[in-house]
């Protein structure tokens, strides 16, 4: 296997904006068009032209952001997967605030794959409402304009003496009213004004942003709707799984699909070579059946031998083994040295010296891997739970060897990303077993398939020297970041570290330098990505040395913050030292941080920035012998202005969670370059009975919003980490907890 | 001939294979897609039902073990359009994330009411240890119940 991982892997997430290079281009690519609706009424969309004059009825584009029908109905419509971040209820909440529309009578609905028409469309990055806020917001504002231009002709008044109030048009003088519905088609005769142009509410204007709105598919959920991709039934369609080599990159030597084929229920067992790219195609067998169940059983009988010249053979026990090694020793590649780090270490009053780790994970998102595919007539419709639609789309036409006009996809509800459905593998196979078969195919895998074959959270090791001079100041950092490349060259996703990471840019004499391993195991984003493992490193060592010093650790903390200012000048993408003071400053009040706790409990303190979020948390734990209970998680985040208090609140508290479960329990071994762990049995999940409190603060803020999907899960294990410190003296250097033989009651 | 007795409405199911887990029969043969498939053995709850009103793991039930019983799922749960207690509690405090886990959560706390209208914290973590949130719902599940307790229509 070469190079094909890292460098369509390092592409593709090029190809990502992030905060470091948002896409501040989509706005001005796309411009506003209304055109009358089918059935009369305004629609409006940022659509490309079409050809179509705006009057002309025939000018109705099937895209947009919003509709209202002369019945009143309206519909805005949601572009970016739904992960579970609670986008669609989010999305329609910023279009339904500028377009001061009553909540209760908005549908919203799932866009289309129509990248054209929408700009890219993706769930990632925590990048949905940075990238999209602005464009939402004018999209609402000028459907109301228009409205409201539409009611004062028809009222003969200046449109200026007219207000919107909750999807009425009202005459402020007279008091007289007309129904959005009453005047949408009326309003889809006027002229587009320019988007910049339009009038934005003030935050004292939102009646929506910033309550607490339930998710507009909470209804269908709670009673079992089909919303999700592996809920698609097509007629007559089959059913599919695919067998892959445990170790990836290994082919098919010899396969019994004559004994496979004579299984009750198969219709078909056959051998897809592949493309040789891991987020396209491997070789494998694919087995399509008459049910989910007669593909699965027929697995068993399935006998293959692999060749497995080509294919992974990591072990993760001899990675450990070489990073404590290099540990030992500077990195290969600096990534920033300024000052006099080693004289600084040297003449420090305190100094010390650290080595953490932290393991391999799999997302393992609650639905596996699925994808329903129908090949017909040189053309292919796919129902994918995908975070990358677009990015699919073009996957399925380079494997097929189709135009992308000829590949339909449609968006699905998505039973949990995390990282995992950037990438498309599961959609390529769907797509190339119904080509083969020439029949409709719904693609299942299997948790272990899941499990197996999956892009996973790489592993990392920090080797951390520090110093503290004589006035208890951090005076020195050195990081040696041991982490793993596939191509020989970069990083691998999640495997690097940046020269601003923190506390660099902040201690007079720092160094950061990095050494990669080559590693052939398939790696990915993973929430939160590099940060996961960042964190729990340099704030659990940052504790450390405040300790080592005599200091106490929020004071520490908040010295090393310094004066408010931005670290990167230009770029308010970076961290803010005042935001971040202000969060840490909030968590530990509520924390009650220094109170006096009894002899077993602690509380724990970090703070991380990522994807644009300031984020400090405070554990406070109970610890018996080397049994931990989190008693209770407060979270202090400054992320801007908050959508939806509800969905904000909820991911803040399941990224505490998630971090809680990794941090708590989970570790994937490779051998032979096969993943060990097969199932939940193997790779816990936090359950109910050990799941904390947590509370949730947001900092009241006037930075543009920012994303809440990742930023919150980094300092989780750190605080909770230090925590059991302080609780226990117990120190964690090494994740899971259980490696070092502590749980959680 | 296999028939199961589903939501009220038979079902036959012709000549199954009979070790089928009962999550795939109701999936693929019935199209009820509401019972969700997470592990396959029986480690997540994502499958739960109820079987005579006890919450069971369909993906670990061979569908032979179902016949001749009351099965119940998320689909069945609402008593037409009036929600359960629980569904509504769920609404309300706007527990899902994803959104996949929750009708095996539903069925859990379902089952678990039934059984103990006033549940302690201590019941709901028994009752609902076998079902995993990937999401890290739990606070929410648990306030949605005791609301849904509370309410005492459960
Ligand atoms: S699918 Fe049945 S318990 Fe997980
Ligand atoms: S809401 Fe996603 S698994 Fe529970």
């Amino acid at each position: 296997m070469s190079a094909h991982y890292t460098d369509t892997l390092a592409a593709f997430l090029d190809e990502l904006p992030s905060p470091e290079k948002p896409a501040t281009d989509l706005s001005r690519r796309t411009f506003l068009q209304a055109s009358a609706a089918v059935g009369g009424g305004l629609m409006l969309s940022f659509a490309l032209p079409r050809g179509a004059s705006a009057n002309n009825a025939d000018a109705f584009a099937p895209n947009a952001y919003l509709r209202i029908g002369t019945d009143n109905k309206i519909t805005l419509v949601s572009k970016n997967p739904e992960i579970g971040q609670g986008i669609k209820t989010a999305f329609g909440m910023i279009l339904a605030e500028e377009l001061d529309a009553d909540w209760s009578t908005v549908t919203v609905e799932q866009a289309a794959t129509d990248e054209a028409t929408y700009g890219s469309q993706f769930a990632g990055g925590s990048m949905s409402v940075r990238l999209n806020w602005d464009t939402l917001r004018r999209a609402g504002a000028t459907g109301r304009v228009l409205l409201v231009a539409a009611a004062a002709d028809r009222w003969g008044v200046d449109a200026n003496s007219c207000n919107t109030e909750s999807s009425f048009v009202v005459h402020t003088d007279s008091g007289r009213k007309l129904a959005y519905g009453d005047v949408a088609a009326l309003a889809a005769t006027f002229p587009i004004p320019a988007p910049e142009s339009v009038p934005l509410k003030q935050p004292d204007q939102y009646h929506l942003l910033g309550e607490r709105i339930t998710g507009v598919d909470n209804h269908a959920l709670v009673t079992g709707q089909p919303l999700f991709g592996i809920d698609k039934a097509i007629d007559n369609a089959r059913y599919a799984t695919y067998v892959k080599c445990p170790a990836t990159g290994g082919r098919i030597k010899t396969a019994n699909l004559d004994a496979v084929k004579a299984v009750d229920g198969v219709i078909d067992a056959f051998v897809l070579e592949g493309n040789n790219n891991v987020q396209q195609l491997m070789p494998g067998i694919a087995i399509v059946a008459d049910s989910t169940w007669s593909a699965i059983k027929a697995r068993r009988a399935l006998e293959v031998e692999w060749d497995e010249t080509d294919a992974c053979c990591d072990d993760s026990e001899s990675f450990e083994r070489e990073a404590q090694a290099l540990s030992q020793r500077h990195g290969d590649t600096e990534i920033v040295r300024r000052g006099n780090s080693q004289r600084a270490i040297a003449n420090a009053a305190v100094r010390l010296e650290a080595f953490y780790s932290y393991p391999f994970l799999s997302h393992a998102p609650l639905e596996p891997q699925n994808c329903t595919a129908w090949y017909r007539d040189g053309q292919i419709e796919l129902w994918a739970p995908t975070q990358t639609p677009g990015r699919g789309l073009s996957n399925v036409a380079e494997l097929l060897g189709l135009d992308e006009s000829q590949v339909t996809i449609h968006q699905t509800r998505i039973g949990g990303g995390f990282g995992r459905r950037l990438i498309n593998d599961w959609m390529c196979e769907a797509a190339a077993i119904s080509k083969h078969s020439g029949l409709p195919i719904k693609l299942q895998w299997t948790r272990e398939d899941d499990m197996a074959h999956d892009f996973y959270r790489v592993a990392g090791f920090h080797s951390l020297k520090g110093a503290v001079d004589s006035a208890g100041k951090l005076s020195g950092w050195e990081d040696h970041l041991i982490s793993f490349s596939s191509d020989g060259d970069r990083p691998v996703s999640g495997g690097g570290i940046r020269a601003t990471e923190f506390p660099a840019p902040l201690v007079d004499n720092t160094r950061i330098t990095q050494t990669l391993m080559p590693l052939k195991v398939p790696t990915g984003p993973w929430r939160a990505p590099g940060s996961n493992g960042i964190a729990f490193a340099v704030q659990s060592f940052i504790q450390e040395l405040a300790t080592a010093a005599n200091r106490d650790h929020l004071e520490f903390l908040l010295e090393i913050m310094g004066e408010p200012r931005w670290l990167e000048s230009g770029n308010a993408g970076a961290l803010h030292t005042g935001r971040a003071a202000g969060v840490i400053r909030h968590a530990a009040q509520a924390a009650g941080w220094g109170r006096e706790l009894p002899a077993n409990k602690g509380l724990g303190l970090a703070f991380h920035f990522s994807h644009a979020g300031h984020i400090a948390e405070v554990a406070e734990v109970t610890v018996n012998e080397k049994t931990v209970t989190i008693d209770r998680v407060t979270v202090a985040a400054d992320v801007g202005p908050i959508v939806n208090l509800s969905g904000a609140e909820s991911q803040c508290q399941g990224a505490v969670i998630d971090g809680i479960s990794a941090m708590a329990g989970q570790k994937l071994n490779v051998s032979k370059g096969r993943i060990q762990e097969a199932n939940f049995h193997q790779y816990p999940m936090l359950r109910m009975p050990q799941a904390p409190q947590v509370d949730v603060h947001f900092i009241d803020s006037d930075y543009p919003p920012s994303g809440l999907g990742e930023p919150a899960l980094p300092p989780v294990a750190p605080a909770v980490c230090n925590a059991i410190f302080a609780a226990s003296g117990i120190r964690i250097r090494e994740l899971p907890l259980l490696s070092s033989g502590v749980r959680l009651a | 001939m296999t028939t199961i007795s589903v939501n009220g409405t038979q079902h036959d199911l012709g000549d199954i294979d009979e070790t089928m887990p009962l999550l795939w029969a109701l999936r693929d043969r019935i199209g009820l897609v509401g019972t969700k498939f997470g592990c396959g053995i029986a480690q997540c709850g994502a499958c739960t039902v109820h079987l005579d009103g006890t919450a069971i793991r369909s993906c670990s039930t061979p569908v032979s073990a179902a016949q001749g019983r009351q099965i119940t799922t998320i689909e069945g749960l609402a008593d037409g359009e009036r929600l359960h207690p629980l569904q509504q509690a769920w609404i309300d405090h706007d527990v899902p994330q994803c959104g996949y886990c929750q009708s095996g959560q539903i069925m859990s706390a379902a089952a678990l009411l039934a059984e103990t209208p006033n549940p302690t914290d201590a019941d709901i973590d028994r009752a609902m240890s076998g079902n995993i949130c990937r999401c890290g719902t739990y606070l929410r599940i648990r306030a949605a119940i005791h609301t849904a307790a509370k309410s005492g229509k459960a």
